[in-house]
């Protein structure tokens, strides 16, 4: 190690892989996939991933993403909620990994709900 | 893409319970379902609740599993890793029972937390202590970086000197001070040593920390060597903690790979480099000059200082020593500055100190407190109580050097000055917990026996001191002792602590003196009625069988050494000179017939 940014650079590499192992505190954004068998026979599992790809590339340290069981709206599925600090929850329905991308940058980042997702937007 | 980390417990504790099978069960398992490059098994150090291993968590969730085996895993990963349903039933109880009222409940909500603050041990439990990158994550060589780009040897000492950080071996010197006097020697070579040789019975801090975050200590003794001028480092460990050996090592050819260790660190023309050394188990190197001896390659014996290490010390060059404790706090001081340290603890003890919590309590394990928490919080609300509703008679601190604190003074804030006025001592770390069943003098011949064992015999007072107050104890605890017996070994206690060659005669005495200081009422009890108050000394017990026997001889047939005679419905009775006090026919009568005097 010949060099101060050396350190830094393995430092920053190696952040957004430990992430995950932080304790959620009160600024903490969860986001929750449905992965029961209906979740993960539609789709949930890509879902997953692109939510984890997405966190990781855009350094999101106070988001931890989880997956749960089935949530009872099979016929919505994938379904995926996000729950900011304050304690609201957010329920996303029929999702797919094109639109992960813009729940993260408008909601989770930006803090404004994507109406067109969710099971509101559906069940008119 | 990761989604999970799952952390497994690889510290001594739940290696022992089996930490390692569950590891493969995971892997076989994840592999089974394709979730291996999904999910991440990390093998860390000590979480610190050792009676609960082996100890697995799953991250994100932070869900706490405990006393878990191999045999749950195929359950974990199919409901909680798969479908995200964390599988109650193997939860910590008290996390449980949180997440059966609803509320999401994390490690640090636990009693056994709560109260902890880890800095010596905040990468326990954390990383995995194989990897350095995963150090380096967690702001891993950054002290060591900015001590050799931005500050002045003189600056370090400054800084650790401000702090108030003082010695965790035991005997609370100041770091800052014993860094600045190495620092003024003037020699061309000088040493850095690290002592983690620790030997009190039920001491396991030091090995906790090199099993959980070696890289900490290495980064601290290249920080000490800058600051004192030295080049090169030595760890004194002994042999019998060979998973901390082990990922010491490992973390030393990383150190080494990365440039960390070795010439020219950070481009700075700092050079640094260090070895382990090996300890064969004797309690004496853990003092500092037998450990240098020991380290040249000598049988272990202290000599007399002066010479100070730090004008001569390892091969004669001058060396500074610290503990392995001590190095572990050295990076964070450097990072958040000393003012963040001295607002942590009391006046003249600052930062936390980690003990061992062990004896009579439920929650067996590791535990690092802010200095000055008391010791009922320590007990009550982290330890989680004595368990089987049983009293607290004692806590015993500092091990064969160190005294006992009786429950009169249970509301005592822990730091080594109030330790120090109570007749006891810091000491490492070893905090042991006892209960009403436990005899005072035996706990002293206990650690008398352990003092006489370990005695270098270097040194008239101590070698056959020690041996003389040994035969003391057993006197007593055997009912032969008179009163002068006592005084006259009280006396000699006196005599040894002002006449031994080292630390360890020097304070030999003192289980037997604070003993007597709290429980001089159980010496006379020994001495006087020939009676055990607590009922663990067997001379002095009696069995007898009460006429609320029935004759149903089920004691004479459990009876190992054939002592009770009767006939079926006739009153049994004990030959007392058979009888080898076992207890088995208490624990054996349906009647309650059978009485311990």
């Amino acid at each position: 190690m010949k060099s101060l940014a050396e350190l830094q650079a393995i430092k920053e590499k190696m952040q957004n892989k430990v992430n995950l192992r932080a304790s959620e505190d009160d600024n903490t954004v969860r986001v929750v996939v449905g992965m029961a068998t209906c979740g993960i026979a539609a789709g949930a599992r890509p879902v997953l991933n692109a939510f984890l790809k997405e966190i990781e590339d855009r350094h999101l340290g106070n988001v931890i993403c989880t997956q749960t069981g089935c949530i009872g709206i099979c016929q919505y599925e994938p379904v995926v909620e996000v729950i900011t600090p304050d304690g609201t929850k957010t329920t996303y329905v029929k999702m797919n990994e094109d639109k992960v991308a813009k729940v993260v940058t408008e909601h989770i980042v930006n803090n404004k709900v994507v109406q067109d997702f969710t099971i509101g937007a559906y069940q008119k | 893409m990761i989604r999970n980390h799952i952390l497994i417990c690889g510290g001594t504790g739940c290696t022992s319970s089996g930490s390692h099978s569950i590891m493969e069960a995971l892997n076989t398992e994840l592999k089974k379902n394709n979730l291996q490059d999904e999910v991440k098994v990390v093998m860390t150090g000590c979480f610190g609740l050792c009676a609960l291993g082996p100890i697995m968590i799953v991250y994100p969730e932070g869900s706490f599993y405990s006393r878990i085996d191999a045999s749950a895993i195929p359950e974990i990963v199919s409901e909680h890793i798969i479908k995200g349903r964390i599988v109650k039933k193997y939860l910590y109880s008290e996390v449980a029972e949180m997440e059966e009222k609803g509320v999401h409940a994390s490690l640090n909500d636990t009693k056994f937390y709560k109260k902890q603050k880890r800095v010596a041990l905040r990468n326990c439990g954390v990383i995995n202590p194989e990897i350095i990158d995963e150090y380096i994550a967690y702001d891993g060589y950054q002290a060591l970086g900015k001590v050799l780009t931005e500050m002045t040897p003189a600056e370090v000492i400054q800084c650790i000197k401000d702090s108030g950080l003082r010695g965790r071996g035991g005997g609370g010197f100041p770091t800052g001070l014993k860094w600045d006097l190495a620092s003024r020697t003037k020699a061309d070579v000088k040493y850095v040593c690290c002592n983690a040789d620790e030997g009190d019975p039920g001491a396991f801090m030091d090995r906790s920390i090199l099993e959980g975050d070696p890289h900490a200590v290495i980064e601290a003794m290249a920080i000490a060597a800058y600051a004192v001028g030295a080049c090169k480092g030595f760890v004194y460990i002994r042999a019998e903690y060979p998973i901390a050996v082990n990922r010491l090592q490992i973390a030393i050819n990383q150190a080494r790979e990365y440039g960390l260790l070795g010439n020219d660190i950070f481009g700075t023309g700092f050079n640094f480099d260090m070895e382990i050394r090996l300890g064969a188990g004797a309690f004496v190197c853990g003092e500092e000059t037998a450990l240098m001896t020991s380290i040249e390659g000598n049988r272990g014996e202290p000599r007399p200082r002066p010479p100070f290490p730090s004008e001569k010390g390892i091969f004669g060059i001058p060396t500074m020593n610290c503990n392995v404790e001590t190095y572990a706090n050295v990076p964070q001081i450097i990072l958040n500055g000393a003012d963040w340290f001295g607002s942590m603890g009391t006046e003249k003890s600052k930062g936390t100190k980690v003990f061992a919590l062990g004896g009579k309590i439920t929650n067996t394990g590791l535990v690092e407190i802010p200095m000055g928490t008391t010791l009922r919080e320590v007990i009550e609300d982290i330890g989680g109580g004595i368990p089987n509703g049983k009293k607290f008679k004692a806590a015993q601190t500092g091990g064969p050097s160190g005294g006992c604190i009786p429950a009169s003074l249970i509301d005592t804030p822990i730091d080594y000055d109030n330790l120090i006025a109570i007749g006891s001592m810091m000491g490492s770390g070893g905090l042991i917990v006892m209960d009403e069943d436990n005899c005072m003098v035996d706990i002293a011949k206990f650690f008398l026996e352990f003092t006489v064992d370990e005695s270098c015999g270097k040194c008239t007072p101590c070698r056959i001191g020690t041996k003389r107050m040994l035969e003391y104890l057993e006197k007593i605890t055997s009912g032969k002792a008179t009163m002068q017996d006592l005084d006259d070994l009280e006396e000699l206690c006196y005599y040894i602590k002002a006449n031994s060659l080292c630390g360890l005669g020097q304070t030999a005495p003192n289980p037997v003196l604070s003993t007597l200081r709290y429980f001089r009422d159980e010496y006379e009890a020994h001495i006087l009625e020939k009676r055990c108050p607590a009922g663990v000394c067997k001379d002095l017990m009696r069995y007898e069988i009460t006429d609320a026997c029935k004759g149903c001889t089920l004691c004479a047939r459990n009876c190992p050494v054939n002592a009770i005679s009767g006939t079926v419905k006739n009153m049994h009775t004990i030959d007392q000179n058979k009888c080898i006090k076992c207890g088995v026919c208490v624990s054996k009568c349906k009647f309650k017939a059978i009485i311990r005097k």
